[in-house]
């Protein structure tokens, strides 16, 4: 029953809202290295996916599996221990502190509470914060409050903050809303190579996007899973295209 | 088993007023997220409206006194949604979002009100008048002009010590020439009584039950308080606004409904509330500056036990929270548990297994059986509840805002 | 990366003796220098005073640790420092040949000793006290707070309404705790007699040295990561779960280190003013605290001290001039503070005070701010680069 290869698997899934099936009967699951892109058109229910997958929202029915590890028992910072990360749709940074002490925080190994508290920050760590804000281009502002960052830096500093806590699995809600296309371009070169040693889930609507990223995509539609596949089967499937647009023959992308 | 429904009674007409002004706590709580801890100072006032009110009518002879009632719970409201008015257009407004620095800033007046009625005389009344009539009418006097948003910290640095000088000197001048006429508190720091008219006074008497008209009058009052506020916010298009900008802001806004003005009314709204709640307990009691605190926290916990936004939740809390603390505080219960410890001793079988149980029993509510200690068993078994359910006895479910 | 690692070290060390230094000198003045200056324009009772309001300033550090730093607005903090007022009162009260009772229970008739007072003729155990029970309390109630997940105003409210169960509780209580009076009418403390001006001045250099170690802790606290994780769960408390903390131990915990510096607080207070009364754990003089903190500035540990000691001479000041209004006073102060000053004079200081310090001296019109190291900004680097070819 159990396959360790699998780090998520996801069965008859269902979240009732008073009455409302935000998610049902939804079965998933991903291969541990595996990139995944989630899309589906708004109300599919894929931010409660993921609300599920990190505590924030516990299952009415069926069970989220992470590394065969039933979830349902623990609280949402307990899941982030197991090493299941998020980023938020809109960035949600500290933005009194620098960043430099946002990314300290998430780099800590030790989150109990005596540990953070007696330990001093270790160099080993104050290194890899070194390093993450260079790969995230933020050196220079490393000390200043973080409110006073651009959008684009916030974004980064928020998948910084996500690889600084290292966590086994990314969930990554819509990263490249608001960018630029070159910005764009370079977070999807940042999720590839961070693909190389983690397991990643994508939500996004940018479908130019999700093709430059995307192996194996995910289509949720109404709290179901519509149709799972490569872009090109995805974006040929019938179904979706009636989903995303009503009538046959146009692209997807579209809806984007 | 009369003493048992005697109290309950008492505790239900306590609750009913504790639900009028939570009623009006819990609409601007849910509104705005403002918690307004100077909403006790509000009832507080409505009591001394009521007081006035009953003075004034008493000069007018006998037959009018009998109705003063009608007219103080309007008079009343007024006064108290006027001073909501106030204290929403000069202070709450500002601190929109800030829901904590809410609480100091409405703490701090809550603070002055309660000096206010202690210390008011006609100097500071008429003070008080002039100050607002020379500062913001040569406020609105000079905004006229163009230039204004320009010079406008200039003309505040120079109207208000100018302004505040003339009261200053005007306020010498009065209580030099008319010495104690005009310097003489209206209330003081002592309680004031309100009576009753006659009609009030007395009782319904139900076999061994005897139902006081006046708490009874204060059922009827929160029951047609909780209709009119429900018609208001369910059938009137004010009420729909009210009820669109509590659930999403922006996007009324966005639809062109007025917000700010939808939030000085409903603060309004709210406050008048507390006015006849104030009304109400000016009939159970006497009045003074301290009232507010008295009934501020149990308004509270109301709002707190029974989920916000939910009518149903406050009307039961409000209820269970009263009744609580009549039954425990005025140890109706002792006479029952004597009678049981009564029965028990007379009986051989039960006697060695249940007196000390019994007396134990007795021990403990006899220590929680003054109105103080109910108080603290009352919040201690809030707490209690509040570990099963955090969100009250109806929690608002869904997707919730915050992550 | 290591150089530049080290030498922000080898800074921050240089920093911190400077401070260090700082407070040093602080401390040798209140002690040696501030009794003379005092007794020599004729106010020595003054000092007095100022001991009792450096006490408060130790409970003032816990609300700016829980409030400023925290963002848990503790309408409890009387409590606590009432608990520690009364341990030490109790131990005081029980100076007493053995076998008698404290003098106000002979007026309610009580013979025998209540069970709780006997632990408190230890000296040992009074101070151990005096930080356990409040700490222990405020874990306790904060425990079941933050594990239900209570948060902002619901937090406030339900510390409101555990405030009133303990006023009413000591209020209520002649037989065991004197009830209204409190407790007074102290005589020696190990062997010294409470009221002598000698002893007196030991409790102020004992409460000036208790100040510094507590500033030191609350530096301790708010510094590193620790602080960093204290602001972040201020500022967006779901998201620190995301990240792994568990928020309802670290509330816990600053909770009740903050309950214990009230504590502290109350017990030095209760030995400069010789008396405790159940008055000083009502909710006014909980809320009171927080104003402290707020016209000194949140989030900054002198800012706490600062406006303890300036918010309570003004009210001596004001007291003793207009005894009937102070309230009013007081009120405005609140809304003063919250609508004009929302950051403190510290916190105003940091925005407007250097530059209006600046203008005062140089009368200079001053120069327009700048976003933050623009020239080292990337983005504007890549714009000018981008432009440079057309020039």
């Amino acid at each position: 029953m159990i396959n360790p290869d699998r780090i998520l698997e996801i069965e008859n899934l269902t979240i009732n809202f008073d009455g409302f099936k935000a998610l049902r009967n939804l079965n998933f699951h991903m291969e541990t290295g595996e990139l995944r892109v989630i899309i589906g058109p708004n109300g599919a229910g894929k931010t409660t996916f993921l609300d599920v997958i990190t505590g924030k929202v516990k299952p009415t029915e069926g069970q989220v599996r992470f590394k065969g590890r039933n979830l349902r028992a623990l609280s949402e910072h307990q899941i982030a221990r197991l090493g299941i990360g998020r980023k938020f749709q809109t960035p949600r940074i500290y933005l009194k502190l620098t960043p430099r002490q946002n990314l300290e925080l998430s780099c800590n190994r030790d989150k109990g509470i005596l540990p953070t508290l007696i330990q001093k920050t270790p160099v080993a760590e104050r290194r890899t914060v070194g390093g993450l804000l260079e790969t995230i281009g933020l050196v220079p502002k490393a000390d200043i409050a973080a409110a006073l960052l651009s959008h684009g830096e916030k974004q980064r500093l928020e998948i910084g903050m996500l690889v600084a806590q290292s966590p086994d699995l990314l969930l990554v809600d819509e990263p490249v809303a608001g960018l630029t296309d070159e910005e764009t371009y370079l977070t999807g070169e940042l999720l590839t190579s961070l693909a190389e040693s983690h397991s990643i889930i994508v939500i996004e609507h940018d479908m130019e996007f999700v093709r430059q990223i995307a192996r194996q995509v995910t289509v949720l539609h109404e709290g179901s899973v519509l149709c799972e596949g490569t872009i090109d089967e995805v974006q040929s499937n019938p179904r979706v295209i009636e989903v995303y647009l009503g009538q046959p023959q146009e692209e997807p992308h579209a809806a984007a | 088993m009369a003493g048992i429904l005697d109290g309950l009674f008492n505790g239900i007409s306590i609750g009913a007023v504790l639900l009028m002004a939570a009623l009006g706590l819990a609409i601007v709580f849910g509104l705005m997220g403002v918690i307004n801890m100077a909403h006790g100072e509000l009832m507080m006032l409505g009591g001394y409206t009521t007081f006035v009110v009953q003075n004034s009518f008493k000069n007018l002879g006998e037959s009018w006194f009998e109705v003063y009632v009608f007219a103080a719970l309007p008079i009343a409201f007024l006064v108290t949604a006027l001073v909501g008015l106030a204290l929403e257009r000069g202070v709450v407004r500002f601190l929109y979002g800030r829901p904590l620095e809410t609480l100091l800033a409405t703490w701090g007046v809550s603070l002055i009100l309660q000096q206010f009625v202690r210390s008011v005389n006609w100097v500071l009344a008429i003070g008080l008048a002039l100050f607002c009539l020379l500062f913001f009418g040569g406020l609105w006097f000079i905004s006229r002009r163009a230039d204004f948003p320009r010079i406008r910290g200039g003309v505040i640095a120079i109207l208000l010590p100018l302004s505040a000088a003339l009261t200053f000197l005007t306020g010498k001048i009065l209580s030099g020439t008319y010495k104690l006429a005009v310097t003489k508190p209206w209330f003081g720091a002592q309680n004031v009584d309100v009576t009753a008219p006659k009609w009030l006074r007395g009782g319904l008497v139900l076999g061994s039950l005897q139902l006081p008209y006046a708490r009874l009058f204060i059922i009827g009052l929160t029951l047609l308080c909780i209709l009119g506020i429900y018609l208001f916010l369910q059938r009137s298009p004010w009420g729909l606004r009210i009820r669109a900008v509590t659930q999403n802001r922006t996007m009324s806004a966005c639809l062109g409904i007025p917000t700010t003005k939808v939030d000085a009314l409903t603060f309004a709204l709210g406050s008048g509330l507390a006015g006849i709640a104030g009304c109400a307990v000016s009939f159970l009691g006497p009045v003074g500056p301290n009232t507010g605190q008295i009934y501020i926290v149990d308004t509270f916990m109301v709002v707190v036990v029974g989920g916000v936004g939910n009518l149903l939740g406050s009307i039961i809390a409000a209820m269970s929270i009263g009744a609580a603390n009549y039954i425990i505080g005025s140890g109706v219960v002792l006479p029952i548990l004597g009678s049981a410890a009564s029965y028990v001793a007379s009986s051989e079988i039960l006697k060695p297994l249940l007196s000390e149980i019994i007396k134990s029993v007795t021990g403990f509510f006899e220590f929680f059986s003054t109105i103080p200690m109910a108080k603290v068993m009352v919040y201690a078994l809030i707490f209690g509840f509040l570990q099963l359910r955090p969100a009250g006895i109806f929690p608002q479910k869904g997707r919730m805002a915050d992550g | 990366m290591t150089d530049d690692v080290g030498s922000k070290h080898r800074q921050g060390d240089r920093k911190r003796l400077m401070e260090a230094a700082v407070v040093l000198a602080i401390v040798l003045f209140l002690i040696f220098v501030m009794p003379s200056l005092l007794t020599a324009v004729g106010q020595s009772f003054r000092l007095k005073l100022l001991g009792r309001f450096l006490a408060l300033a130790i409970a003032a550090l816990g609300i700016d640790l829980i409030w400023g730093y925290t963002g848990l607005l503790s309408l409890g903090h009387g409590i606590f420092f009432g608990l520690g007022g009364y341990a030490i009162g109790m131990h005081l009260k029980l100076q007493i040949p053995p076998g008698e009772l404290p003098d106000f229970m002979g007026l309610y008739g009580v013979t025998t000793l209540p069970w709780f007072w006997r632990p408190f003729y230890s000296f040992p155990f009074t101070l151990v006290a005096i930080v356990l029970i409040p700490s222990l309390l405020a874990g306790f109630v904060g425990y079941l707070v933050f594990r239900s997940r209570i948060k902002g105003v619901y937090f406030s409210i339900l510390t409101q309404a555990v405030t009133i169960i303990f006023f009413n509780f000591f209020n209520g209580q002649q037989r065991l705790v004197n009830g209204t009076n409190g407790l007074i009418d102290f005589k020696t403390l190990l062997g010294a007699t409470v009221s002598d001006p000698k002893t007196q001045f030991g409790f102020y250099c004992c409460t000036i040295i208790v100040l510094v170690a507590a500033y030191a802790l609350c530096r301790w606290l708010t510094s590193d990561r620790f602080g960093a994780l204290l602001i972040a769960i201020r500022d967006d408390e779901s998201r620190t779960r995301f990240l792994g903390y568990d928020p309802a131990e670290a509330k816990t915990l600053v909770f009740a280190v903050s309950a214990a510096l009230a504590g502290i607080a109350g017990a030095l207070y209760t030995l400069q003013s010789e008396s405790i009364s159940p008055r000083s754990m009502d909710v006014a003089s909980s809320i009171e605290m927080v104003i402290w903190v707020a016209v000194g500035g949140r989030a900054t540990l002198v800012g706490a001290i600062l406006g303890a000691v300036l918010v309570n001479f003004a009210r001596s000041l004001l007291s003793e001039q207009f005894p009937e209004i102070w309230l009013f006073f007081q009120g405005a102060l609140f809304l003063l503070v919250v609508l004009v000053l929302p950051n403190g004079i510290i916190g105003w200081c940091r925005t407007n005070g250097h530059e209006l310090v600046l203008k005062l001296l140089k009368r200079s019109p001053i120069a327009t701010a700048t976003y933050p190291s623009l020239e080292q900004d990337l983005d504007v680097q890549q714009e000018r680069r981008k432009l440079e070819p057309k020039e």
